[in-house]
Parts: structure tokens; sequence; C-alpha cells
């Protein structure tokens, strides 16, 4: 088998209270391991607090992760000195969620998008400027932008200059965290399409996240189902959202909005929130909210296991979740 | 999208400095000050082609001598000319005062950035520096500092300018943590930004704000600072002419209540000039305020 892109080995990311601030220890990631083959979109979802964000910005190395690897074209980004993993950085770019908070209010559309080529020093000054024209042309956005500032242009325009500036780079791995949720929902769809044309036309590796379940269906190849910083379930879309295995994530599909009103259809609702990261449930994180829970699942940490070939979930309860 | 973006208005067309810097131009106050201040420039640096008498020419038929036609301001108690050594003390007490406001934005603004961006113990301890530093009595710590640097310029700017950073590097902090967290400045380091790029392309422009406020605040109380010090003969000495030791010198009881104009012109020009660049100030500070973009 080829190597993935990205792989990623026992992910764990613990925030410890600062000497001056008293507080418990917030286990945001336990042991996450996934690959992220080459050209391979990668959904990551989960609610809110699952820790969708911290993969994401561990995997780049924005937070330091607590223990586990990353390995980038086989080489473990953790164990990199800051000036080597500074390098590796222009292979991989980061789009954020708010486009209002992630380009700088100070600088015009031509310095946002060149600055990672000044920084990593690609390129004389023409060929910096002419890739980011490249970059603006790429996500449909006029020449004349490259001079403007960044409060000329409206939330959409702006997320457009977000993906030109991870583009810039040409980099080998995107990580999208929810780059949709904070536009309106026809801006979304427009971004979404302009994401999968450049990701079918360059061939680009991403790792999606998102907490919703249809732009996920629609963009990913995998994806990968978080819940209180544990995987719950992988799997190849189609497998998931045809087949889901585990009770966490049918109850997630279950809430997606059907557009057939007349279409009758039996929703899980989960009650209650997701519990605090700084005091985990034992065993199964979900059994406070799982309908199926037993007296087992407190006791045993499932093992994520393999029950159809690139299908794994993470439940005990063979018998209700096939 | 393209043609909502071709429609954006010329007039927004701008950068943030140069909207605030239109912000500023609506300040009537704001704008008055600055060309009092600009005709005090002008004058304090052109007056040697303007005026016949230098500071410290000596003319013996005119001693305490009252403002007339051929010494305006009047002259003091050794026969020279007010408005000669006026202009002088002012081209001292200003050099002095954005000097000193120089250095203490430099010191003030690398404490900050180095406090911020430092890591937790750096911090911890810069801060704790920064603590002690404003603790200490402000004009006990002036004075004992001026009588270990001793008298003149040099050693005057290096006081104030000694003094007054403490402030400014909390500010500078504060603003900087908060950028530290902002998605540009994570897409910068993403990018492999090293310090260097995030002080200097992200820091810095986004605390030109805070600098310039601080910076025209602070000459004006550099200039009192300067003034005061003078004053307790631990500034600039005498026979040079600045702003405080003209008051200095002219503060026995007969020159106060004889010769008015000896102190009457240095304090007018002392408090014209710090109400102006106050003025400027604050309406730098509004300039600068985003949420002035609502009103």
């Amino acid at each position: 088998m080829v190597e993935p892109l990205l792989s990623v080995r026992g992910l764990t990311k613990h925030f410890t209270p600062t000497s001056f601030s008293r507080g418990p220890v917030v286990r945001a990631l336990e042991n996450v391991s996934f690959d992220v083959a080459r050209g391979e979109v990668v959904g990551l979802v989960g609610e809110s607090g699952s820790g969708k964000t911290t993969v994401g910005r561990s995997v780049l190395r924005l937070i330091e992760p607590t223990t586990g690897e990353v390995r980038f074209n086989g080489i473990d980004l953790t164990k990199l000195s800051v000036a080597e993993m500074r390098r590796q950085r222009k292979h991989m770019q980061y789009i954020f969620q708010d486009p209002f908070a992630s380009l700088s209010p100070r600088m015009t559309i031509g310095q946002i998008l060149t600055e990672g080529l000044h920084i990593q020093r690609i390129g004389t000054r023409e060929e910096r400027e002419h890739r980011a024209k490249a970059a603006l042309e790429a996500v449909d956005l006029p020449a004349d932008a490259f001079d403007r500032y960044a409060h000329e242009f409206s939330g959409g325009q702006r997320q457009r200059v977000g993906i030109a500036r991870a583009l810039a780079l040409e980099p080998q791995l995107i990580v999208a965290d929810e780059p949709v949720s904070a536009l309106d929902v026809s801006i979304q769809a427009q971004i979404i399409n302009l994401l999968r044309s450049l990701q079918m036309r360059l061939g680009l590796t991403m790792l999606f996240i998102s907490h919703d379940l249809a732009v996920v269906e629609y963009i990913c190849d995998t994806v990968i189902v978080l819940y209180l910083g544990r995987i719950m379930e992988v799997a190849p879309s189609e497998a998931l959202y045809a087949d889901p295995r585990h009770p966490y994530t049918r109850a997630l599909l279950s809430a997606i909005p059907d557009p057939d009103p007349a279409k009758s259809r039996t929703r899980q609702i989960l009650k209650g929130d997701i519990p605090s990261p700084a005091n985990p449930p034992s065993g199964c994180v979900f059994r406070t909210r799982c309908p199926y829970a037993v007296d087992r699942c407190a006791a045993v940490v499932p093992p994520l296991e393999e029950v159809s070939p690139g299908h794994f979930k993470a439940c005990i309860r063979h018998e209700v979740s096939g | 999208m393209s043609a909502s973006a071709t429609t954006a208005s010329a007039a927004s067309h701008k950068g943030p400095i140069l909207r605030a810097l239109s912000r500023f131009v609506m300040n009537h106050v704001a704008v008055t000050g600055l060309v009092i201040l600009l005709i005090i420039l002008l004058a304090v640096l052109t007056y040697p082609l303007w005026w016949t008498y230098s500071p410290n020419q000596i003319d013996l038929r005119a001693l305490n001598k009252g403002p007339g036609a051929s010494h305006w301001f009047g002259t003091d108690g050794v026969g020279r000319d007010i408005l000669a050594r006026l202009m002088q003390g002012g081209r001292i007490s200003l050099l002095v005062a954005v000097i000193s406001v120089a250095i203490s934005m430099a010191i003030g603004f690398l404490v900050g950035a180095v406090s911020s961006f430092g890591g937790r113990i750096v911090d911890g301890t810069v801060m704790r520096l920064v603590d002690l530093a404003m603790t200490l009595p402000p004009v006990i710590f002036l004075l004992v500092l001026a009588s270990i640097a001793g008298t003149g310029i040099l050693p005057t700017i290096l006081v104030i300018s000694l003094l007054s950073w403490p402030v400014l590097s909390r500010m500078v902090r504060a603003r900087l943590l908060e950028l530290r967290e902002r998605d540009f400045v994570i897409a910068a380091r993403g990018m492999g930004a090293g310090m260097a790029h995030l002080l200097f392309r992200h820091g810095l422009p986004n605390c030109i704000d805070i600098l310039v406020v601080y910076a025209t605040l602070q000459v004006a109380n550099a200039i009192l600072l300067e003034a005061g010090l003078s004053f307790l003969g631990l500034g600039i000495p005498p026979p040079e002419a600045s702003w405080g030791n003209m008051l200095n010198a002219a503060r026995s009881t007969i020159v106060i209540e004889q010769y008015a104009w000896q102190w009457m012109f240095p304090g007018a020009a002392l408090v014209i000039t710090v109400l102006a660049i106050n003025f400027v100030g604050d309406g730098l500070r509004d300039a600068f305020d985003p949420r002035s973009d609502l009103q």
C-alpha cells in the first residue's frame, strides 16, 4: 500500500492549567489515530467541543500535542525543531472558520496573499505577485482585489481570499476548519463548490472539519466521527451515510434536516450536552447519552474495530450496532 | 462576486491609517491643536532668521526691562532677551521631550513584545519588574536618577525616558497578547513566520494607534517633566535656556511681583504647547478608535 500523506498515531492533547490559574486538566484529545491518503478528502465531524479544531491545529502543530505522532510524508512533525518545522509549513496550510478574523485589517489582499511566499523566501517579488494573482484567479476574485483591504469585501469574498492564501503556497495538505459555517447558506454553496472544484482540479489533500454532515457527505471521501476527543467511527463516506454503525453516528445522521416533509422517519434525539472534557465519563465516553448503554460500557474503553473493509467503529454493543 | 467588489465605494478604498487620519481631520479641536503646535514648532525652529537677539546675548542697557519695541517680551535680570531665550528654550524642551519619548517608546514596545511572545516564565518575570518600576514614586525616582546622571541635555533625556516606558510596555503587551490568538496571526505562524515577522509585520502595525497616542500624550508629559527637573535644578543647567530653567530663574518674589514677563511667557508657552499636544493626542485616540466608524 502507498504511504499515506498524513498519518496520525495516538494523538493526545491535554490542556494543563497554568501555575497561576487553578483548574482541572482538560482532556481535549485522547489517542486519535487516522490516515489521510494523497488526494483524499477526510472529513472530521462532531458536535461543538468534540475536539475537531484541536485535531486540525495539532496536526499542523499550531497547538503542541501532548503525545502522539503526526507523520507527514514520513516525517514525524512532532519531533522537528522549530526551524525545521518552519520549513515544512509551506507544505501544509490552514483555512479558517471566521473570514472576518482570519485576514489582517492592516494589510492589502496582495500583502496577505504574498505573506506566506515572503516568509518562506519563495521567488522574487514579481514571481510572488504573479503567484498571488494566480491564486486570486483560482478562487474567482477580480484581479483588482490585489490592492484592496479586507474590509472592502463581503464574508464570502473574504473566505475566498482565505482559500487563495492557503493555495498560494501550493501546499500538499490543507486543513479546512469549518470553512463555511460562518457564511450565509447561499454563499456556503458557492464556497463548497469552489473548494470541491479546486480539490479535484489540483488534486488537493484535505482534512475537512465541519459539523455539517450534509456538506461533509458532499465533499469528503472518508469521514471520521469525533466525540469528546475520541474517534467513534471511521468509514468511507458512502458506507457511513448508508450504514452507520455507531449509535452516536446514527443520532447525528438522524438530525440532518430532510427537505421532503412527507417522508416519515424516526429521529433519535440525544438528551443533554456533551460531557466536560475536564471530567470525561469512564469507559466509553458516549455512554452517558447512549440509548444502548449497559453497565459494561462504563468499565471498558471500546477499541476501534474494523467491521467491514475501511469501516471502523468504537462500540462494544455489537448486537445493537451490528 | 466581482460586481459587488467593484461597486465598493471609492471612499472606503483606503487603508485603516488613512481612514483614521480622515476622521482626525474632522475633529476641529484636534486640528486647532495641531495648527498651534505647528506654529510653535515653526517659530522655535526658525527664530534666528527673524529675531535679532540671540539667547545668551547680554544687553546691559536693558536689565529687567518690560516688553517693548526692541525687546518684544522684555529682558531678564542680566539683560538677555526673553523672546530669544523662549525660542531657544522651546528647542531644548521639545528636543528633550521628543527624543526621550522615542527612546521610551522603543523600550516600552520591546519590553511588551518580549513579555507577550516570550512565554509564561519570561512574561511573569518581566511584568514583575515592570510592576517594580511602576511602584517607585516617580518624583523621588526622578530625583535620585537625576542626581546620579547629573545635569545637562543627555542625562535629562536619559532620566525622562527611563521613567516613562512601563505604562507603554503594559499596553503593548496587552495588545500583543490579544493579537497572538487572532486568526490572521495564527495563519502567519502556520506559514512559518518567525518572531521578527510576527512582531514587525503584525505586532507593530496593530500597535500603531497605541504608540501614536502614547507618543503625543507623553511628549506633553515629558515637556512638563523636563520643566520640573530644570526647575529643581536637576535638568538643563543655565546658561542654556529651557522653559523649566527660565521659570526657575524667575522664582524670586521680586521677579514674580514686578517683572511678570520673565515667568509669564515661558509659563504660557509651556501651557499652550502641552495643551495643544494633548488636544492632538485626544484627537488621534478618537480617530484610531474603530468604534468611531459607526457614528
